[in-house]
């Protein structure tokens, strides 16, 4: 029993936020549909971690499919990315 | 980063002070400095990976623990996938079907301890940016231009997981031993710019 949030196959979307700080979220990928593969292991979210605090949650960080064509407009690729939990919403269709 | 040299980058002028600084305050010796980078690099290269793949090519149990778990399935050659901080291996298998790249967009984080240190063209604007949005394009610059009903899957490695691909065994190679197989196995194809 796990207490992620995801599923492998759960359709998300990534949130679009743009802070003034590091995080793991490329621009390429924000507020982008994608499914989950699966998780990958909980880690320190970086965006709090590379800010020099100490008071950074431990996220699962799930591997992320997304259609190039959900990225660019083009494309028959995917790409996959590796993001933390609170990068990723429900995605309502 | 046209005609600056590693050196003069500014990151690396940062981190030489940096160094220069905890060396004057006595937090940290040259020596020490020196021991830790050679420890991470010690039989750190491409061979490593090598020989991960030539043992998945004629061992399926191996090939099986290895796509479930890469980060344990390596030290069964007593390699170790782990970097300075705590790392996730995984391995991407192709297919006749799938071929898979690598990328860091954000940086250029690579598995070191397996495939040595990464060359400049991985570490370049132009393949970080270019490899999500054309892969196909940028392959064709490295000489492989893929059939058009194959599927390709670019892995950026934006968390603590670091990827490596299996690539195809080369046909006619049935008669070679694990060894004579590392030996065919490039650094680009444990990438995914090439293939064998």
């Amino acid at each position: 029993m796990t207490d992620d949030r995801y599923a492998p196959g759960a359709r998300v979307r990534t949130v679009h936020h743009d802070p003034p700080h590091h995080t793991r979220l490329p621009r390429y990928a924000r507020g982008k549909r994608g499914t989950v593969i699966e998780p990958e292991g909980r880690a320190p979210l970086a965006d709090v971690r590379a800010q020099g605090r100490d008071d950074w949650p431990v996220e699962q960080v799930y591997a992320v499919r997304f259609a190039a064509r959900d990225l660019w407009g083009e494309g028959e690729h995917h790409v996959v990315l590796d993001l933390f939990e609170s990068y990723l919403e429900d995605d309502q269709p | 980063m046209t005609g600056t040299t590693h050196s003069d980058a500014l990151i690396s002028r940062r981190v030489r002070r940096l160094e220069t600084l905890l060396e004057e305050r006595g937090i940290v010796t040259g020596a020490a400095v020196d021991e830790a980078i050679d420890a991470f690099l010690t039989g750190a290269s491409a061979a490593g990976g090598a020989r991960v793949v030539a043992r998945a090519w004629t061992d399926p149990g191996f090939r099986e623990r290895l796509l479930a778990d890469g980060t344990e399935a390596v030290t069964e050659l007593g390699l170790s996938a782990g970097g300075v901080q705590p790392q996730r291996l995984r391995v991407v298998e192709n297919t006749a079907g799938t071929h898979n790249i690598v990328v860091c967009t954000l940086c250029s984080c690579y598995p070191v301890r397996l495939l040595g240190p990464s060359p400049s063209w991985y570490k370049s604007e132009a393949y970080r940016s270019r490899v999500v949005r054309e892969p196909r394009a940028v392959l064709a610059e490295f000489g492989l231009v893929l059939p058009p009903d194959v599927a390709v899957t670019v892995w950026d490695s934006t968390s603590e997981t670091r990827y490596m691909v299996l690539p195809r065994r080369p046909a006619g190679t049935e008669h070679l031993d694990e060894p004579a197989l590392a030996s065919l196995v490039t650094r680009n194809a444990l990438i995914g710019t090439a293939a064998l």
